[in-house]
């Protein structure tokens, strides 16, 4: 049957079973292959997406669970401010090898700075432990992490 | 079937041949392609094959198009090859635009993500390249300005006249400078190393801006119009063959299209026995598998079992070598002579590549014949070659378009994959076919790093010299043969350096698939030669260090394996070099200890200290990792390279603490990553990474930084608890307080 999902700001119809993980809906029938597909049983976390702004695993979420929740994927993290600074830090540390997970790290990264703008180090690992780096570019994630982290404390200091 | 041994060998020595040809074509729309006939190493007195390639075009707008050869795997390749012939060309790095390439061996010569050969072989090569482009622009200039070419100056993309004080950019000179004869090879200088803006800078992987905005990119990325998705059910027991399947209910199922048997051959690289499942969704025709009923003939192959390895292995272990890759001197006669004698066995498991993108392949076949591949693989050229032997189609109707891989560590170097997308996409002309596998098919149907069993015995004399050395493995063969990636060569360290030296081997018979993992060999030799090179040390009433300083002697050059050599001072350097910034022996806190590891491979030798403690339960934590490392005069990339170490350190660290695959009734027993649990940011050490710059040309970076961690890992565990870990992975039982 057809579920009517609000995916970065946009409402996208998927004609679907209801079981079918959103990560499949997304990458298959709409096209929005940013989320990946690692391990399809939530151990890897490189199909991380928001549901309201939470971080989930897009592989263990049916698409009829959904509901009214707003969706935001890797596509749609550049359009939050946390998101944008987050990719800068990205680029500015070059924290990818191979780049196939920070899609996922960039979604974990994203909804811990959302709710704890300035993380200690134990938060950092903790939030991100559920993320694989196969190339284990873990070092460089958590100092990026820091690195938009810090970012808007200091410009609350000049406005 | 790939020789990946053969092949390092070949390109390994880095001889490269200096009657470089250019030639240069002028593209449609202005600018200009420059062809450069970049040899590849061949064998000292062997012919160098010539072959024709293009890498640089400049249009009138001053972009600079810069192709990069190699597959990208995450080793920062597309962004390292580029940079080289970017400096020689002189331009700035911001008006350079990347073309990844097209698998094409006459064009680009051997395209191959792997064995850390890339910039060994490029180095010169790459360079040159960009300079002959340089020479055809001042050429150019000089003509339009009837001055003297050598009058001229190049900067950031600019002919600068000092003289006059005019400058032109080169995409006003592209036209003109492509209608020009090549340059000879021997007329090219190359800039001196402090005169370089590119390389030694930070750079930023080329792909990374998309990345981070979730753009398709990635093999599994590809969408064609009216593609299908697909899954290759196979069986469970390597080696087993399809006896007969029962399709019906599996295609009665939501979103499936098509289901049809393949039959292969037990060749595990090239097309296996399987059932393809073909849809509109990936997710549903990966649940339509549970509907599927096939019967599967094991063979012998079922009752294998790793537990069995393991006790076959310890009775060749008992009964002595099978064969002596190599044998100096005396070693039983020396070891009876001996005033202290060693004796230790050391084991690894079979271990698994995971690359985060699983593997995958989408294919087009058509009804003339031809076939079109985008293919996440390390090297394109025999997967293409198995297809048309596969599918029975000449190798010329073959195009295969090179992805962007998520990670491989050797498992893309074989193209499995390949091979059954092409197959699958056979049965259906015309419609493009996405293979995905799962995380589990990907698991079980690996081409696992080896385990091996090891046992070592060393004598020292009175003065605490180390006169006799024996390391015996007991490894796999497949038909007969040593099986791929395993076995021992007569290389092994302390080859040359100790006079009574013996290599033993001894083979049990498997069908477990093996293959290169990330620094084959050395990855698990690496582990068994230094922990057990650490107890030699305690025997002796030293450490390590001292040890190995002995052992290396004065500093001199010796043959190595293929064809790289072992020079005695730039080990010496390094481990001096990480025993500064280390502080070993000596331990920071107590109940935490410190453990040394060196190792060269690839061309690459790398000294590294953890430090470590242990919990009471027997928990492992790694706190802090040395690096130190040479890999000649250059680092290219600072981004890239320090970012493959501290990658590297982690990986061998995880491989340490908890990786193992196992088999039982012929069955992989793990599946996915609760069963194989990859390392993740909490065991995260702080990795500090120093070169030491020595006047040898730059090696790669892949993987020689990822052997010694392990030896270094596990000689700290010793040094905190006094306990020896001879099995890997690490067993928190045995280590636990009781």
């Amino acid at each position: 049957m057809p579920y009517r999902l609000k995916i970065n700001g946009k409402v996208r119809t998927v004609d679907a079973p209801g079981e079918m993980p959103l990560l499949w809906a997304l990458r298959n029938d709409l096209g929005m292959v940013g989320t990946k597909f690692g391990c399809g049983v939530g151990m890897c976390g490189a199909c991380t997406v928001h549901l309201d702004g939470a971080a989930v695993r897009a592989c263990q979420t049916p698409i009829a669970s959904v509901g009214k929740q707003a969706v935001t994927t890797i596509e749609g993290l550049g359009d939050t401010a946390v998101g944008a600074r987050l990719q800068k830090a990205w680029l500015d540390k070059d924290v990818m090898q191979c780049g196939y997970c920070q899609a996922g790290q960039l979604m974990s990264a994203s909804a811990l700075l959302a709710k704890s703008p300035n993380p200690k180090p134990e938060e950092i690992d903790a939030a991100m432990a559920g993320n694989i780096c196969r190339c284990a570019c873990y070092t460089r994630i958590r100092v990026a992490i820091f690195e938009a982290a810090a970012t808007p404390a200091k410009e609350a200091q000049h406005g | 079937m790939v020789d990946v041994a053969l092949a390092e060998t070949r390109l390994a020595n880095g001889r490269l041949d200096r009657r470089t040809l250019f030639k240069v074509s002028a593209l449609a729309g202005g600018g200009m392609a420059f062809s450069a006939a970049i040899p590849l190493a061949a064998e000292p007195g062997a012919a160098a094959p010539k072959l024709l390639n293009a890498f640089v075009s400049i249009g009138s707008d001053d972009r600079v198009t810069i192709v990069a050869k190699n597959p990208e795997v995450g080793q920062g390749i597309k962004t390292m090859l580029p940079m080289l012939i970017a400096e020689e060309l002189d331009v700035s790095w911001d008006q350079v635009d990347i073309r990844q390439a097209d698998a094409n061996a006459k064009l680009y010569g051997m395209q191959v993500a792997g064995g850390s050969f890339a910039t060994p072989t490029h180095w010169l090569p790459m360079r040159q390249t960009g300079a002959a482009a340089r020479a055809m622009l001042v050429e150019a200039a000089a003509q339009l300005w009837s001055v003297p070419a050598a009058s001229l100056k190049t900067s950031a993309g600019k002919v600068l006249d000092p003289a006059s004080g005019r400058s032109i950019s080169y995409g006003k000179l592209a036209d003109r400078a492509a209608t020009l004869p090549p340059p000879a090879p021997a007329t090219l200088k190359l800039k001196d190393a402090k005169d370089f803006t590119i390389i030694g800078q930070f750079k930023g992987g080329v792909d990374s801006p998309r990345i981070v905005r979730g753009e398709p990119i990635f093999g599994i990325d590809t969408r064609l119009p009216g593609m299908v998705y697909a899954v290759y059910e196979r069986a469970p027991v390597h080696g087993a063959r399809l006896v007969s399947a029962n399709l019906d209910e599996a295609l009665k199922q939501p979103g499936v299209k098509q289901a049809f048997v393949l039959k292969g051959s037990d060749d595990p690289q090239a097309l296996i026995d399987g059932v393809a499942i073909l849809g509109t969704n990936w997710w549903l025709v990966n649940k339509a598998r549970e509907k599927l009923q096939v019967q599967w003939d094991t063979g012998e192959w079922g009752n294998h079992a790793t537990a069995r390895y393991a006790s076959e292995a310890v009775s060749m272990l008992d009964k002595g070598p099978a064969a002596t890759p190599r044998n100096d001197g005396d070693v039983n006669a020396a070891l009876a002579s001996a005033a202290k004698q060693v004796t230790a066995d050391y084991s690894y498991p079979f271990i698994a590549h995971v690359p985060m993108e699983p593997q995958n392949c989408t294919a087009l076949y058509t009804a003339d014949g031809k076939l079109e591949l985008w293919a996440p693989t390390q090297l394109p050229q025999p997967g293409m070659d198995s297809c048309a032997k596969t599918l029975g189609i000449p190798a010329e109707n073959i195009t295969l378009h090179i992805t962007r891989m998520g990670g491989g560590f050797g498992r893309r170097l074989m193209n499995d994959f390949m091979v059954q997308a092409a197959a699958i996409a056979k049965r259906v002309p015309g419609t493009p076919v996405q293979l995905l596998w799962s995380r589990e098919d990907d698991v079980r149907s690996d081409f696992f790093r080896p385990a091996g069993w090891h046992r070592l015995r060393a004598g020292l004399d009175a003065e605490g010299k180390l006169i006799a050395y024996e390391n015996h493995i007991a490894t796999f063969s497949r038909k007969g043969k040593v099986a791929q990636s395993a076995g021992m060569n007569g290389s092994e360290f302390p080859a040359g350096l100790v006079s009574n030296f013996r290599v033993g081997q001894s083979m049990m018979e498997t069908m477990v698939p093996t293959g290169p993992l990330r620094a084959p060999s050395s990855n698990a030799l690496a582990y068994v030669n230094q922990c057990f090179l650490d107890e030699v040390a305690a025997a002796g009433g030293t450490d390590l260090a001292t040890l190995m300083f002995r052992i290396l002697g004065e500093p001199r050059q010796l043959p190595g394996a293929g064809g790289r050599a072992f020079h005695t001072g730039r080990a010496r350097g390094v481990i001096e070099k990480v025993l500064a910034m280390s502080g070993y022996p000596k331990a920071s806190a107590p109940g935490r200890g410190k453990g040394l590891g060196f190792y060269f491979s690839h061309a690459g030798y790398f000294a590294e200290v953890v430090e470590a403690s242990v919990s009471n339960d027997g928990e492992v934590t790694a706190h802090k990792v040395w690096v130190a490392g040479d890999v000649g005069s250059q680092i290219i990339n600072p981004a890239g390279a320090i970012n493959q170490v501290q990658g590297s350190v982690i990986d061998g660290i995880g491989q340490a603490l908890a990786l193992a695959i196992t088999l039982d009734d012929g069955k992989i027993n793990q599946s996915n990553f609760h069963e194989y649990p990859l390392p993740r940011m909490p065991v995260t050490p702080d990795i500090q990474v120093e070169f030491v710059r020595t006047d040898y040309p730059p090696t790669g970076l892949g993987e020689p930084a990822l052997p010694p961690v392990v030896p270094a890992l596990i000689n700290a565990v010793h040094a905190a608890t006094g306990k020896r870990v001879r099995a890997l992975p690490i067993d928190a039982a045995m280590l636990k307080r009781v």
